[in-house]
């Protein structure tokens, strides 16, 4: 199984369309296979990002905004989507693997007010 | 005093921007949301203390602030700042937005905080499509397929600032598409300026275009500051750009390339902001060929292209067009309600309109001007249109009445020309035989026998000749 996370620096992106790096993980019971890969994207592009995801067979994306558009393609292409998460990237990896990030939440360690992007 | 303290010693600071309609967002020094106002709260459906702490960015999820540059940006230069750009909200949904940035400064005068208004331009941003496309289509009538495209091309072009270059046949309505796209342009309030290269002599297009000075050369007693200074910050049209001299091709490239130039004799270089529309009926790329046009300025001009259909390849266009204009001669005229008959409308929709538009345009208003009653007949079109089109130009008289009937005559010949004679090709009799061919298939619904009939021709004298012409 492998999930997909849109990121900025070492957070999760704020807009889906607008993310130019994604991190897909590969796990399998709640652990992960190996290091995540990077992958940098030419230009930004939901279109783009939803291609990636189905060639890639991710069963599982983490995102930020996201046009409902997008949200129910994936949703179509049967891809679980957990968006609006606002957060470090290790961090609502960590709960996607235990099956624990929810759609719409702020990770505790964003409100520092430090965080360099 | 830090605006954290302001917004917690001040009870009435949050209803104040409560009551604003607009959404509002107050960040720190380190871009984090410090308040949100209720508008904004039910736009972006966070609440004000949940998302206190973090980064504004994250929230507001704003296209503009690429890496929170825009908002460092403010706090640096301590200046008001806004742009329109968008949002996406927690529920998945798109909102074009009026951003306004303004910096706030603890009583010290160092910047304390950003202050975010957000103007949701959803509405507007709808009415201004409807009214952009209205504004579009308003000049120019058409629905055929071709027309359309020229349209959805026209709404691209008119959000740009590029260069422009119409070409199609005389006619075709350059003109209207180039002053729709600056009535649809960001430069639409600036002014419209048209100059035809083609009407004046060089040197007097020179000093028509980029001005002269006074005593520049023999009768300047006035300086002329040129079209190019009238046009400033709105749109200069320069119609047939393929008769333009080539050294004044040189000087208008140095334009279009620095937006600056020397009027004639002066010696101080003048700085224009103009959009260039260029339009010819000519082919720039052979123009270019033959060395009477320069390359560079050819593909400086040719950044966005809009070639513009002949009318014969309108589909449906020529009727929409004739009843136009023959209803605005007529209603002119004080004959509401004229139109054409049916065996008029079958003659002008086969005419092939080498003038299009504005020759149709003619037809109609020399329709009703002739037209006695309220139905325009054959009678009542130009005689012309009943001359083959080579006889056009040594005035031969008229070949082939229009009333004369195909049952009348038999022979094939006359069966072309019952039909207007512009239609019939000038290649030789080959080709007309070959037209005359297609012509009677067509008619007959591709039945070779009833074609052959059609034609005088025995069935197998179709068939060599078909073979001969390698239509079967």
């Amino acid at each position: 199984m492998k999930i997909m996370i849109t990121t900025r620096g070492d957070f999760v992106s704020p807009r889906f369309d607008l993310s130019s790096e994604v991190i897909i993980a590969t796990y399998y019971d709640q652990q992960l296979m190996g290091e995540p890969r990077s992958l940098i994207l030419a230009e930004v592009s939901a279109e783009m990002l939803c291609d990636i995801a189905i060639k890639e067979q991710v069963a599982c994306v983490v995102c930020g905004g996201i046009e409902e558009e997008h949200y129910q393609f994936l949703s179509w292409k049967k891809i679980k989507v957990i968006d609006a998460v606002i957060g470090a990237c290790s961090d609502a990896l960590q709960l996607a693997l235990e099956n624990k990030l929810k759609p719409g939440v702020i990770l505790p360690e964003i409100r520092t007010g430090k965080v360099v992007t | 005093m830090k605006i954290e303290s302001v917004l917690q010693s001040i009870p009435v600071f949050n209803e104040l921007l409560d009551g604003i309609p607009h959404g509002v967002a107050v960040l720190d020094t380190n871009l984090c949301v410090l308040t949100l106002n209720r508008f904004l709260e039910a736009m972006l459906g966070y609440n004000s203390d949940d998302v206190r702490g973090v980064y504004g960015d994250f929230i507001l999820r704003s296209n503009p602030s690429f890496r929170n540059q825009v908002y460092k940006q403010v706090l640096e230069s301590r200046e008001s700042h806004s742009f329109d750009g968008d949002i996406i909200t927690r529920r998945r949904k798109k909102i074009p937005v009026h951003f306004t940035l303004t910096c706030l400064h603890d009583d010290k005068g160092r910047p304390s905080g950003i202050l975010i208004v957000l103007e949701d331009s959803s509405v507007v941003k709808v009415e201004d499509y409807i009214h952009h496309e209205e504004s579009i289509r308003n000049d120019i009538l058409g629905h055929s397929p071709q027309m359309e495209k020229v349209f959805e091309l026209m709404s691209v072009l008119s959000r740009t600032d590029a260069s422009v270059l119409i070409t199609g046949e005389t006619g075709t309505g350059k003109d209207l598409i180039a002053e729709a796209l600056h009535k649809s342009s960001q430069r639409a309030r600036q002014p419209f300026v048209k100059v035809n290269c083609g009407a004046l002599p060089e040197a007097l297009l020179e000093s028509e275009l980029f001005g002269h000075v006074k005593g520049a050369f023999t009768g300047a007693v006035t300086g002329n500051i040129g079209m190019f200074r009238l046009a400033h910050k709105g749109t200069i049209f320069l119609t047939e750009i393929g008769d333009l001299s080539l050294p004044l091709q040189v000087k208008l490239l140095s334009v279009l390339d620095d937006q600056e130039f020397f009027p004639v004799g002066g010696s101080k270089k003048m700085r224009v902001d103009v959009r260039v529309i260029a339009a010819t009926h000519r082919s720039l790329r052979s123009e270019v060929h033959q060395g009477r046009f320069r390359e560079d300025l050819f593909y400086r001009l040719n950044v966005l292209h809009l070639p513009t259909p002949p009318l014969r390849e309108r589909d449906g266009d020529i009727r929409l067009l004739l009843d136009h204009f023959l209803r605005h001669f007529g209603t002119k005229l004080g004959r509401r309600g004229m139109h054409f008959s049916s065996q008029a409308l079958k003659y002008l929709n086969r005419y092939s309109y080498p003038g299009n538009v504005r020759e149709l345009r003619n037809i109609a208003e020399y329709s009703a001007n002739i037209c006695q009653g309220k139905i325009v007949g054959i009678k009542d079109l130009p005689q012309y249109l009943f001359r083959p089109l080579d006889s056009l130009s040594d005035s031969q008289p008229v070949l082939v009445s229009p009333n004369v009937s195909i049952k009348e005559k038999q022979t094939p010949v006359f069966e072309v020309q019952e039909k207007p004679a512009v239609v019939t090709r000038t290649g030789g009799w080959a080709d007309m035989e070959k037209q005359m061919m297609l012509d009677a298939l067509r008619e007959s619904g591709g039945n070779r026998s009833k074609a052959a009939e059609k034609l005088g021709w025995g069935r197998t004298t179709l068939w060599r000749k078909l073979k001969k012409y390698k239509i079967a």
